[in-house]
């Protein structure tokens, strides 16, 4: 599993590639948690364009990500669920709670808003 | 039951083997010739089987995770067993968003997604002796040569 981090305007974007288990998912929480702290952005868009793999502990670090982005007032998306992923998303019902775009660019433009122009 | 094919692995439960016990039923299965989304239905609840036994049925602690894999014909059986700490309400367990440990981020939808992804799963479990999740499924062969 590899993860990077991208800001471009008000979000902080993850990319992750490889596998989200029970596992990965405990290492990135903790790097998406310290990137997010320093960051001056208050949105976060998942980027899942390359990830081959993903369980129940996936979607516990997304909703735990969700709820800590919205207490900080800002939002979360998904960018670019494959077919790896879609079946256990809507089997969550994840799209219920966060919304999930094309590309990057449209939700980078549907969240809009930086963390300190509020 | 008489498999034509089975195999069974002990590892240590520990978070790093999530990985290598789904990549051993992905392979062992691989020999039906099953299609990609059949393997990976069978890849994710093995998963979620076998981080259950690591996380509440070990708690983290040191313990074995044993993993069974059989076919006969197109039909697929997982067995996960650990001799940890038991499920005392398995009702309750199975319930969609229910989790026992909310403070590790767990969604509380590892049992319905066996279920869902899989035919069938049973769940034996006796407080204080261990869990038992034995799961089953008909594959789909692909079919060119
Ligand atoms: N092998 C096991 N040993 C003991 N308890 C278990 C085991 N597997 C599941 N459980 C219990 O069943 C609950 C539901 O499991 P699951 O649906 O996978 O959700 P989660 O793992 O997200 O908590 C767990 O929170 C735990 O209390
Ligand atoms: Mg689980």
């Amino acid at each position: 599993m590899k993860i990077e981090f991208q800001k471009k305007s008000s979000a902080l974007i993850v990319k992750i590639q490889g596998e989200i288990d029970h596992h990965c998912a405990a290492i990135i929480r903790e790097k998406i948690e310290k990137e997010y702290q320093k960051s001056d952005t208050k949105n976060l868009v998942f980027d899942f364009e390359f990830v081959t793999f993903m369980d129940s502990s996936g979607i516990g670090m997304i909703i735990g990500r969700y709820k800590n982005v919205l207490a900080c007032g800002g939002k979360t998306a998904v960018v670019n669920a494959n077919e790896k992923v879609s079946k256990i998303f809507q089997m969550a019902g994840m799209q219920k709670i966060i919304p999930q775009y094309q590309s990057i660019t449209e939700a980078l433009q549907q969240m809009g808003g930086m963390k300190n122009a509020v | 039951m008489q498999y034509e094919n089975e195999m069974t692995i002990q590892f240590k439960a520990i978070s790093e083997n999530e990985a290598f016990a789904r990549v051993v039923a992905a392979t062992f299965v691989s020999q039906l010739n099953p299609t990609v989304s059949d393997i990976t239905d069978i890849k994710t609840a093995v998963s979620e089987a076998v981080t259950n036994a690591i996380i509440h049925g070990y708690e983290n602690k040191e313990g074995i995770v044993t993993l069974f894999c059989g076919y006969i014909e197109d039909k697929v059986s997982i067995i996960v067993t650990d001799k940890g700490k038991g499920i005392k309400d398995i009702e309750q367990a199975r319930q969609p968003l229910y989790t026992s440990k909310p403070e590790l981020e767990r969604s509380g939808m590892g049992f319905t997604v066996m279920e869902t992804f899989m035919d069938d799963m049973t769940i034996e479990s006796v407080e204080g002796v261990g869990t038992k999740i034995t799961m089953t499924k008909i594959v789909n062969k692909n079919t060119f040569l």
